[in-house]
């Protein structure tokens, strides 16, 4: 069986929520919707205030090229646009409405009805897949229109679909594939045809032989589909270790997956591009896991995005007894949240609930020179190093041991046995070696 | 056994005469010219490399105050007017009067009047904190309480006050080189001009939020109403994104400002207590 060959860690797993079937989160009284859900450039409203919208009506327009258009989730009244507090606490742009009874912009095909056939030519695909706002739903959000769009003297070769959900815990893109397993192989053809490539290959870690059998099932209809099991290593979804580990690529420092003939989207993606295509239906809600070891009633939702975490967690059966910690994302690469009216974005693939033992650090200790983060660097780094240069504030020697390869996955910090919190140096580092990359680049 | 020390002697003796000769040549050919006064001026300096100044440590301000061959825009804060003449005595140099500064955290938003409601645990510096979240009371202007200003000050001039979480200035040491202000990710510290008396009134807050959500973080945040700025006579105070500020150069220090904050969000520092204050102090206690 395939896997990565560099560094990787193996956190227990905790898939609790792999057996709940997808249940739909009711609307919620109100959604807020951040204008900025990704890297790039906020969108810009197209509403005002008072005005009324439809659900999956266009609330507001991408018009950078690194920017994806925002619908609207719900039904309802914009009550205003104002600062909303983000997953990190700062206040950010957001539409917020009051929502009414459900009602869908008539454009959108709401049926169930599988629809196989896809007659648009590729620019078109690409132009509805920009104009659906969909995004990369593994968690960066990235708009997948500019993934799709293969610049000029470069050619894809292969399609790769990440199946794989390395995170512990998180059951949301398993359970699509249960559930939407034709929906996502059309979407997977639709995506082929758009980059002109005939091979596509489905990534599935083996922790998920449910999944591995129906989709490759599947696949044998649908002409250049195959489906490859992969030992479990976390981190694999990501999008270099998994390149590597299904066509034994490698993707030099500093350059797009691109440049070894590979595009990788995550299957969330992929049904997103299927809805997008030959639904008409724009990106306005996802399947979200919402777990933790003390939630009452693990489970996946079909969320609308805007809608308040707080909700989520209600569905699960409420805030356990002292919390220690509310995760948006994985326990990997999440990020902890401060407030729990923080809106659902595009991006959100989970909410971890964890007890304040489970959420806490072990303490730090002095760095004992015994290599573990170098080996488990999948991105041959040395983190103990850069961390330390960090902290002596030589940003140009960062820059030269390859900092901004750093895909932030943690597994350094996770094996460290001293405890020592070596990502957290790491991205004051990254940010400090950016911002230095900028000005250069400004001069 | 004499020839061998003879021999030793000589052959010593001979190579490091000739060594000595190459040396002397290679000296002269390659002699890198120095101008004495840079040297003069290194003297007088105090020697912290604190950068202060804006130059990479004395050496490189003495060879840069050289080379401008005049003292204008030239300071060194630790040393002071005082430095700053002796230099210009020593180069036969006008040297411009420095107003004194000091450091000012414009922060008070302590574990009291801003409550935390968040636990971080991380690595513990603000440049980390602050890409991570908005800080503990949720004020994403505010102090992240993790002491960066503290390390980054060579004169043993700050400290953090456990009780509020705020860091502290110790005035008299303060030489005003703004290594501070520069490790502060968040701008919370300003240079202003130290006063007579070291006598001072400022804004301590920066958050430019809207008064409601910067209020329901912190108890002592300005909110932008614009009473100091109609108190104001001589158009020291200015208010910018629900902020006000007082320009340290027009503030007369009349003390007109302050009792009208409703948040006490202006500071007085080094000012006699106010008279009629007490008085209001002593009805409240007789009734």
């Amino acid at each position: 069986m395939k896997t990565f060959k560099l560094g990787g860690v193996h956190p227990p797993e905790n898939k609790f929520s792999e057996k709940q079937p997808v249940e739909i989160l009711p609307v919620p009284e109100s959604v807020s919707i951040p204008l900025a859900q990704h890297l790039g450039v906020p969108a810009n409203p197209v509403v005002k205030k008072g005005d009324k919208v439809k659900t999956g009506q266009l609330i507001a327009k991408g018009e950078a090229f690194i920017s994806a258009n925002i619908h609207s989730s719900v039904t309802g009244t914009v009550t205003k646009i104002d600062d909303v507090i983000d997953t990190s606490g700062y206040r950010k742009k957001a539409i917020i409405i009051k929502t009414e009874e459900d009602e869908w912009d008539g454009s959108i095909d709401t049926s169930d009805n599988l629809i196989k056939e896809c007659n648009l030519s590729r620019e078109d695909i690409v132009k509805k897949i920009n104009e659906m706002g969909i995004v990369g739903m593994g968690g960066a959000a990235f708009p997948s229109h500019v993934k799709l769009m293969v610049p000029k003297g470069k050619k894809a070769e292969y399609f790769l679909i990440n199946g794989v959900e390395c995170e512990p815990y998180l059951t949301a893109d398993h359970r699509l594939m249960l559930e939407k397993g034709e929906e996502l192989m059309v979407g997977i053809t639709i995506q082929m045809k758009a980059l002109g490539v005939d091979k596509a290959i489905i990534g599935i870690e083996n922790n998920k032989p449910d999944a591995i059998e129906y989709i490759g099932k599947l696949a044998q209809e649908y002409k250049g589909i195959s489906v490859e099991p992969l030992k479990i290593k976390y981190p694999q979804g990501a999008e270099k270790q998994l390149i590597k580990a299904l066509i034994n690529r490698e993707v030099p420092s500093g350059k797009l997956p691109i440049e070894v003939g590979c595009v990788v989207h995550n299957v969330g993606t992929a049904f997103a591009v299927y809805e997008a295509v030959q639904k008409n239906k724009p990106l306005i809600e996802r399947i979200i896991t919402v777990t933790g070891s003390n939630i009452e009633k693990p489970c996946n939702l079909m969320v609308r995005i805007g809608s308040p975490v707080a909700a989520l967690i209600e569905v699960a059966g409420g805030l356990p007894d002292n919390p220690g910690k509310v995760i948006s994302g994985g326990p990997m690469m999440g990020k902890a949240l401060n407030d729990l009216d923080v809106p659902v974005t595009k991006g959100t693939s989970g909410i971890l609930v964890f007890s304040k033992k489970q959420s806490g650090r072990v303490p730090e200790i002095t760095c004992i020179r015994c290599g573990k983060c170098v080996n488990t660097c999948p991105m041959a780094l040395e983190p103990f190093f850069l961390a330390l240069l960090v902290d002596k504030q030589r940003f140009e020697d960062c820059e030269e041991n390859m900092i901004m390869d750093c895909m932030e996955c943690g597994s350094c910090h996770f094996v460290c046995p001293s405890g020592r919190p070596l990502l957290d140096s790491i991205r004051v580092g990254k940010s400090n070696v950016g911002k230095m990359i900028r000005e250069r680049s400004d001069k | 056994m004499n020839e061998i020390v003879l021999y030793s002697v000589l052959s010593i003796g001979g190579l490091g005469t000739l060594m000595a000769i190459v040396l002397y040549i290679v000296a002269q050919r390659f002699k890198v010219i120095e101008d004495p006064r840079i040297d003069t001026v290194e003297e007088r300096l105090p020697g912290a490399n604190c950068g202060g100044c804006g130059y990479a440590g004395c050496r490189n301000f003495a060879e840069e105050i050289v080379k401008a061959g005049s003292l204008d825009g030239f300071n060194c804060p630790p040393g002071g007017s005082e430095t700053m003449k002796e230099i210009a005595d020593a180069l036969g140099l006008e040297a411009e009067e420095q107003e004194p500064m000091v450091a000012v955290v414009r922060c008070s938003g302590s574990l009291e009047a801003a409550p935390p409601k968040t636990r971080f645990e991380g690595l513990n510096t603000c440049a980390f904190a602050h890409s991570l979240y908005a800080g503990r009371s949720g004020c994403p202007y505010g102090c992240l309480g993790e002491g960066d200003c503290v390390v980054s000050c060579a004169f043993d001039a700050m400290y953090m006050d456990k009780d509020t979480g705020l860091p502290v200035i110790i005035e008299e040491n303060c030489v005003a080189c703004g290594a501070c202000v520069k490790a502060c990710p968040r701008d919370i510290i300003e240079l202003r001009k130290k006063g007579k008396k070291s006598r001072r009134i400022f804004v301590s807050c920066i958050n430019k939020e809207k008064g409601g959500v910067a209020r329901k973080n912190c108890k002592v945040a300005c909110i932008g109403c614009g009473k100091c700025v109609k108190e104001c006579k001589f158009d020291a105070i200015t208010l910018e994104d629900n902020l006000a500020y007082i320009d340290f150069n027009k503030c007369t220090l009349c003390r007109k400002c302050p009792p009208v904050c409703p948040t006490g969000a202006i500071h007085e520092v080094n000012l006699p207590p106010r008279k009629v204050k007490e008085k209001k102090e002593e009805d409240s206690k007789e009734a």
